[in-house]
């Protein structure tokens, strides 16, 4: 695949659009918050599986008659799987009280599937151990790009980053997916991989920087931006294969995990073209930052 | 490029074989199993437990093959049906001194297993299983020694002589003592001064003529780690009791305990016994001449009888019950037999001795948890757990004689109540109660959906990369796709030898390994197709894209390593499972993806002097 797209001249757009995206996001979060999942909230849910279709709205009559008041019933997956969510505590004996009494209402042969409780103190906890674990990942990396190339490419990437991971919260507040631990953990590999992009190209860039005889930086980034598309896409690619077959098929429980990675692929994807690259060029980044260190030909160094 | 060394072939054949080795357990399926041992940790399994299973087992219709291992008895059968059948035929003919559980026996070869060849673990969410987080209530465990400091403090202090006028354990878990006058006072804060080391000096007192008596920090954290070993211990006895093969029980972070059983259905009893802190204390009965701050009504725990008056100090706790056995008395109601060990024993003979006559009291004391809501800061209600203390009394019986190391306790409302009774103090007393913070139950049917759902994911998400990446590199393609599968197999060998548990998020990790080890492939074959495209000779080009886009895969599979270990550090549960497959993919698929694919292709073009074209 051989490309020639000036990618450059897209870059008002890329601002204005991200721009938006971004405030979008932000709002969405600000006014609608996120839909956080029982891992944050706390509380109870119970998963069932019936051997025929679930009736939500007896099982919902059902639980409440019971004493189980404020009990959010919905289908899970399937018509046959029903989840549902408790507000508050457990006893110690809720799941076979659930099956109890639910059985008894309609005689059905009911699968506890699962019970998970957590309690009010943890939710608050995990958020906030997410977010200082996002936190120190950053910062290890801009310490680790800055090393290895210089500190406009880490304050490029960590832009980048922050712009991946602020849209991917912001579409989880506006569609309101349920955020749990596991769409955390995604978010962080969102960070992986996005990260992952922007090096490839960032260190194109630094190449191209040292041996191109392009004088104009952004005639350079574009070359490198052209250079490197075939290997995005065929990486992103590969990538959201694999991906959409966790979405469609890894069942219930990694769903939402895969769909936080599609997001993120997509944005990682367009974020290491427009916002790293739009960023080198804001912050002025020319030959000369380069020339001050030892060349670093990658034809010198021996593989493994 | 044609120097490539026969050495490095022989590296990546040895790591391959490797890999197939240790990853080859993982395709032996296990037998669901029934596992019994004795009760009584000293005691292995012997061929007697065997005669004893087979006798048992021999007019059933299940196939079986029963092992004696060193700590227990295996018996393997085909279907979990079976399983669950013959775990309930067992515990129905063999007498209470075994312990049944559930069981996955490995079915993995004796020359894997001599090896130190094992499958992976299969995490809670794959198997089926309960997770329960313990939050340790450590404020109780302070109170509790600050309680039995005040006790030994009021003797010690009447036998120097020294007059207080008040002694209590407030609410921060200091001693509060109160003094007549000042001679008292100085002469009481020498002496404990000069007896107890565990105390903030100096001894803080806002009023005149009395001393506040606070814990240091250092003796804090001594007794609340020592709660949480204790508590630990207890659980594990608990656990053992419960019948779980592999059960983890682990502390996590300061305060919190996570038990996870997998295999377990009956969440309720377990939840029981394991937050239970139900123990025993004996007491006298209260006399008339008592003072009211000695004694203290408690009501009776079935509810018969009016509230009795028991004196204040304990003669015995049940820490000091060696052994206790459930069983029946001679009308036939359910009552439990105990053995004090030898201190417990002669605590008890010395104070029943001298009050024969008199009544003993046993109460039965147990730490609850209720939910409170309170207002926070900003004056929304938010729900606390608060723990509690329930005592009440199970039996006051007099004295007939001085009592010694065995009797039995009575007035227990139903079998059930005593075998939990007498496995509570079999199994230990919580030093601290513990409150439930988070409880995650995976049915077995859930768990087998997990596996199966994530299997196939995994199978067509690699079908579909590996088809791609032939259609668009082929020669190349197929290096690439060998290198994926060497990846995966070596994967899941290391797995397997590291012992790590496999879930769920785990098979995502390894399923978006897959998505991105291909990253490393194809930013090389790129530039191979780049270098071509500028007119490099093909050998030369393959040199080149690999030597140059080595740099780029190194720089980029670092720093998602780093996002990687900080997610393992950081992570509980699934980010953890998710974080230890990703890690250990992306370093295997560095070797895979670059040295891997390089010999391939140095096997098919190396040894050809002059290319005219390669096909990538």
């Amino acid at each position: 695949m051989t490309f020639n797209i000036d990618f450059l001249a897209w870059r008002k757009i890329a601002i204005v659009f991200s721009s938006v995206f971004l405030l979008v996001s932000i709002g969405s979060v600000v006014l609608k918050e996120l839909n956080w999942g029982l891992d944050f909230t706390g509380g109870t849910l119970v998963e069932l599986s019936y051997p025929q279709e679930a009736n939500i709205s007896v099982i919902r009559d059902t639980l409440v008659n019971g004493g189980f008041e404020g009990a959010q019933v919905a289908n899970f997956g399937s018509t046959r799987e029903v989840l549902i969510k408790l507000p508050g505590t457990v006893s110690d004996s809720l799941g076979s009280e659930i099956v109890g009494l639910l059985s008894s209402a309609n005689a059905d042969q009911i699968d506890l599937r699962r019970i998970e409780y957590v309690g009010p103190q943890i939710g608050s906890e995990l958020r906030d151990d997410g977010g200082t674990a996002m936190l120190i990942a950053l910062a290890f990396m801009m310490l680790y790009i800055a090393f290895r190339f210089q500190s406009m490419f880490a304050g490029a990437a960590v832009v980048a980053l922050i712009h991946d991971v602020i849209i991917v919260v912001g579409i989880f507040s506006l569609i309101q997916i349920e955020f749990d631990l596991t769409v955390l953990a995604a978010l962080l590999a969102v960070i992986g991989y996005s990260l992952n992009d922007t090096i490839v190209v960032s260190d194109r860039i630094r190449e191209n920087l040292r041996s191109s005889e392009l004088d104009e930086t952004s005639d350079i980034i574009n070359m490198s931006l052209n250079q490197t598309l075939g290997r995005t896409l065929i990486t992103s690619l590969t990538t959201l294969l694999v991906l959409f077959s966790l979405y469609f098929l890894g069942g219930e429980l990694i769903k939402n995990f895969a769909l936080a990675l599609i997001f993120g692929v997509v944005i990682g994807t367009y974020s290491s073209i427009y916002i790293a690259a739009n960023a080198l060029i804001m912050m002025g980044l020319n030959k000369d930052h380069l020339k001050v260190e030892q060349p670093e030909n990658a034809d010198d160094n021996p593989l493994p | 490029m044609r120097r490539y060394g026969i050495w490095k072939y022989l590296l990546i054949l040895f790591v391959l074989g490797f890999g197939i080795v240790y990853s080859l357990p993982n395709l032996y399926a296990p037998d669901p199993a029934v596992q019994i041992s004795y009760t009584s940790s000293s005691q292995s399994a012997d061929t007697f437990l065997v005669e004893r299973v087979e006798e048992v087992i021999k007019d059933e219709n299940i196939s079986t093959k029963i092992e004696l291992e060193n700590d227990y008895v295996l018996i393997r059968t085909d279907t979990y049906q079976n399983q669950l059948k013959l775990k309930d035929i067992l515990s129905k003919n063999l007498v209470n001194d075994v312990v049944i559980a559930l069981n996955l026996a490995p079915t993995t070869p004796r020359w894997l297993m001599d090896i130190g060849a094992n499958p992976m673990k299969l995490g809670l969410d794959l198997r089926g299983g309960v997770h329960f987080l313990m939050q340790v209530d450590t404020e109780t465990a302070l109170k509790n020694r600050q309680n039995g400091t005040l006790q030994d403090l009021r003797i010690r202090l009447r036998e120097e002589k020294i007059r207080y006028n008040q002694a209590l354990v407030q609410d921060n878990s200091s001693i509060l003592l109160k003094f007549n006058n000042i001679e008292s006072k100085e002469k009481a804060e020498e002496f404990i001064n000069d007896n107890y080391t565990q105390f903030n000096l100096p001894l803080l007192s806002n009023e005149n003529n009395s001393l506040v008596l606070s814990l240091s920090d250092l003796e804090i954290d001594q007794i609340e780690s020592d709660a949480i070993d204790q508590n630990l211990t207890t659980l594990r006895n608990r656990v053992n009791e419960l019948g779980v093969s592999e059960p983890i029980v682990q502390r996590q972070g300061k305060k919190r305990i996570v038990v996870q059983l997998p295999g377990i259905q009956d969440t309720a009893e377990a939840k029981n016994i394991l937050g239970k802190t139900a123990t025993l204390e004996f007491h006298l009965e209260a006399q008339m001449d008592t003072p009211r701050s000695r004694k203290t009504s408690y009501p009776y725990r079935n509810g018969l009888g009016a509230p009795a008056f028991l004196q204040d100090s304990i003669i015995l706790g049940g820490d000091q019950v060696a052994t206790a056995q459930a069983s029946f008395d001679e009308n036939g109601l359910p009552q439990v037999n105990i053995t004090l060990d030898g201190e417990g024993g002669s605590k008890m003979h010395r104070a029943t001795r001298g009050n024969i006559g008199k009544r003993l009291g046993v109460l039965f004391v147990e730490q609850k948890t209720r939910t409170i809501y309170e207002r926070n800061a900003e004056g929304k209600q938010i729900p606390v757990q608060e723990s509690y203390e329930v005592k009440e009394i199970i039996s006051l019986a007099t004295i007939r004689a001085a009592l010694g190391t065995t009797f039995r306790i009575t007035g227990l409302d139903s079998p059930s109540e005593s075998s939990e009774l007498a496995l509570l103090l079999r199994a230990g007393a919580l030093a601290a109660p513990m409150t439930f913070v988070e409880e995650r139950t995976v049915g077995p049917s859930l768990g087998a959906d997990n596996i199966q759902a994530g299997v196939f994911s995994m199978q067509l998400g690699l079908l579909l990369v590996l088809g791609f990446i032939l259609f668009y590199y082929r020669i190349f393609g197929i290096a690439a796709s060998l290198a994926l599968t060497f990846n995966i197999v070596l994967l899941v060998a290391i797995m397997s030898i590291l012992s790590a548990t496999l879930t769920l998020p785990g098979i995502a990790g390894i399923v978006l390994t897959v998505g991105m080890a291909v990253d490393a492939n194809v930013l090389i074959f790129s530039r191979i197709r780049e270098e071509l495209k500028r007119g490099r000779e093909p050998l030369e080009a393959i040199d080149a894209g690999y030597n140059r886009a080595f740099l780029t895969i190194w720089d980029a599979n670092v720093t998602t390593l780093i996002v990687a270990v900080i997610l393992l550090s950081y992570g509980t549960g699934p980010v953890k499972g998710f974080a230890i497959t990703l890690s250990i993919g992306i370093i295997t698929s560095m070797f895979t993806a670059i040295m891997g694919t390089r010999a391939f292709v140095n096997l098919i073009y190396g040894s050809k002097k002059n290319i005219e074209r390669i096909s990538i």
